[in-house]
């Protein structure tokens, strides 16, 4: 395992800008998201790292040596794939072997053996070893995938939306054993998302990144309380923050646009009022949706609330942040 | 249930369409069963009308094609001894005897070395190619692979003068090299759109994780996409060798001894002794074995080919 980190990269495909003088350092032993919608560099960052693509500029450092010319064999990085993760011609047990018995770890027999008796058990495969790659179900292969990295131990493990073609209850099973098997291995993790779930419960640190740019790098606590602008503040959080004029509420500080309101941020029962259009109840939580002077906002209240569509209630911020024209947040004092 | 359905056909739909396809089947077959059938006749009966479906079978055609006979002369009778085999004796009871071996074997022998090496080069260079196509960025890639597709769409008899006028100025004339040459410059542009299109559907993330775990580029070829394009292989191997096999122009125009295949020989034998139909058919039969042979070792991964991409997505 080994500090990776990315100094002032560049790259551009054609005409498309996909990085621009992206600087990151990934601790080791660190859980790092990569936030962001499609296009905005992920899996582009991901790929840079791996040696798959070669950036137009900037410097790649793994374990403080420069990759640059290294083969992605020579950087001994381990990746999961979105698709297509497993070799679709082999078993399971060949395919978890099949990165051991590769050129540069030469691993002996009885060696393999045991790696994958062990991989297979913490990922519970042990019965689907013998079966072809084709013959499992999806959550199977990409246990099988995530299994094909965790035989080796690479420096890094790079894994771009490895849950993102699994129904909701697998990937939330996947979700808590890949963090668990994570922190028991020290393993340093670069994992690219667009689900915010994923970022917040399993990341030490999290990036945002917008068109090729890096726009925030920190702890997901971080992120979520002080983002340093709206993009940055609505990646995180769910429902999303509400971002209204800041000339609805009182109390707005100079140069500010916009005020940002996550739905816990906002009080009922006082200040202005706003109509409750939809109540929404989602067992755990109920959702409020409401409209106010031409706006609409979501916040959540008690579960069994006696609001109902067409009442209208007063809400006032709490703790909110500000942001100017440009969408970037005002420091506050 | 409406006729758009599309359930599980009923047991009566599936032994309707058994028999259509069994009907087509024997449709089909009938002359190759003709052929096959013929090669096992007597002469006369070969030639019977109205045709004999029903006939005492004979492995003349066989030893007639296999030997060359001639007439046994009076002042010859007295030093032949017994006839020592099942194939001498057929022979005598024409008054007949062998005087050797006859060259179909060679020929034969000729038709799988030019028709098997010519498949092997095409398919060999013509998955590099393609793989070489559908992966990497190659300068004026649509206009070379236009190139290669256009160097199809001429008979190849049109140029039949000029490559055998180069061929004899070569030296490569009646020769087994000359006519693998031939075939595989024939069949290459086949090969290579066929395999870019099988190589084409194998997404390139496999070999991207290969290279990540380890392997070069060349490793992730051999153990990553060859598996993947044995289908493919397996069909383009069939069409290059059909194609080989069966090519007769070329092989009478540039052939004529040494590399001769058994196309153009074949005819030859209906001239050895007046109409011999038999030996013809028992001939053609035999060529028609290795094509049907090779086929059927293929069969698996020919099937896959046919639904190839309609069940992988």
């Amino acid at each position: 395992m080994a500090e990776v980190s990315l100094h002032d990269i560049s790259k551009s495909f054609g005409a498309q800008v996909a990085l621009k003088n992206v600087s990151i350092t990934i601790p080791d032993g660190a859980f790092v998201v990569l936030l962001g919608p499609t296009g905005a560099g992920k899996t582009t960052t991901l790929r840079l790292i791996s040696g798959l693509e070669t950036p137009d500029s900037g410097q790649i450092r793994i374990g403080g040596q420069d990759v640059a010319g290294l083969t992605p064999a020579q950087r001994n990085v381990a990746m999961v794939f979105q698709q297509y993760s497993l070799y679709p011609h082999l078993t399971v047990r060949e395919n978890l072997a099949f990165p051991l018995k590769s050129p540069l770890l030469r691993t002996p027999p009885d060696e393999i053996a045991r790696k994958i008796g062990e991989v297979a058990e913490i990922l519970q495969i042990s019965d689907k070893l013998d079966n072809r790659a084709t013959e499992l179900s999806g959550g199977e292969m990409q246990r099988v995938s995530i299994g094909r990295a965790l035989v080796r131990n690479p420096q890094i493990h790079l894994m771009d939306e490895p849950l993102s073609s699994l129904d909701a209850k697998l990937r939330s099973d996947l979700r808590i054993e890949l963090k668990r098997i994570q922190a028991s291995l020290g393993a340093t993790l670069l994992y690219v998302t667009h689900d915010q779930t994923e970022a917040m419960t399993m990341a030490t640190h999290v990036g945002v990144l917008d068109r090729g740019r890096l726009v925030q790098f920190g702890t997901p606590r971080e992120i979520y309380e002080a983002p340093v602008s709206i993009y940055a503040a609505s990646r995180l959080g769910s429902p999303r923050i509400n971002i209204l004029p800041a000339s609805l509420f009182p109390g707005a500080p100079a140069g500010a646009a916009s005020i940002g309101l996550r739905p816990e941020h906002i009080h009922l029962g006082e200040g202005q009022p706003a109509r409750v259009v939809r109540v929404e109840h989602l067992g755990d939580q109920t959702r409020l949706h409401l409209r106010m002077a031409g706006s609409d906002l979501v916040t959540l209240t008690e579960t069994h609330t006696a609001l109902g569509k067409g009442d209208t209630i007063a809400i006032a911020p709490r703790n909110p942040l500000y942001f100017n024209a440009d969408g970037n947040r005002l420091k506050q004092e | 249930m409406s006729i758009f359905s599309i359930t599980e056909p009923s047991g009566r739909q599936k032994w309707i369409a058994g028999i259509l396809v069994a009907a087509y089947a024997v449709i089909t077959l009938i002359p190759l069963l003709w052929i096959i059938a013929t090669g096992f006749k007597s002469p006369s009966d070969a030639i019977a009308y109205p045709p004999k479906v029903m006939f005492d079978p004979s492995l003349e055609g066989y030893v007639n094609l296999f030997t060359t006979q001639t007439r046994i002369t009076p002042d010859m009778e007295a030093t032949l001894g017994e006839p020592d085999t099942w194939y001498e004796r057929l022979v005598r009871e024409k008054g007949m005897v062998i005087a050797g071996p006859s060259r179909y074997g060679e020929r034969f022998l000729n038709s799988v070395i030019i028709g098997f090496g010519s498949t092997f080069l095409s398919v060999f260079l013509g998955t590099l190619a393609a793989y070489a196509f559908s992966r990497f960025k190659v300068p004026l890639k649509d206009d070379l692979m236009f190139f290669i597709l256009s160097t199809r769409m001429m008979p190849p008899i049109a140029v039949a003068i000029p490559i055998f006028l180069m061929y004899r100025t070569l030296g490569l004339s009646d020769t087994h090299l000359g006519m693998i040459l031939l075939y595989t410059a024939v069949n290459l542009s086949l090969a290579v759109w066929l395999l870019k299109g099988f190589i084409d559907e194998i997404p390139r993330e496999y070999e991207e994780a290969a290279l990540i775990d380890g392997y070069t580029r060349f490793q992730a070829f051999i153990k990553v996409v060859l598996p993947q394009a044995a289908t493919g292989i397996a069909s383009t191997a069939i069409f290059c060798l059909i194609f080989a096999w069966n090519e007769y122009a070329f092989a009478v125009l540039l052939t004529s001894g040494e590399a001769q295949t058994a196309p153009p020989f074949i005819p030859t034998i209906i001239g050895v002794g007046g109409q011999d139909w038999p030996a013809v058919a028992a001939g053609a039969t035999l060529f028609l074995l290795p094509v049907v042979i090779f086929t059927i070792l293929l069969r698996k991964h020919l099937l896959r080919g046919i639904t190839f991409g309609a069940v992988r997505k």
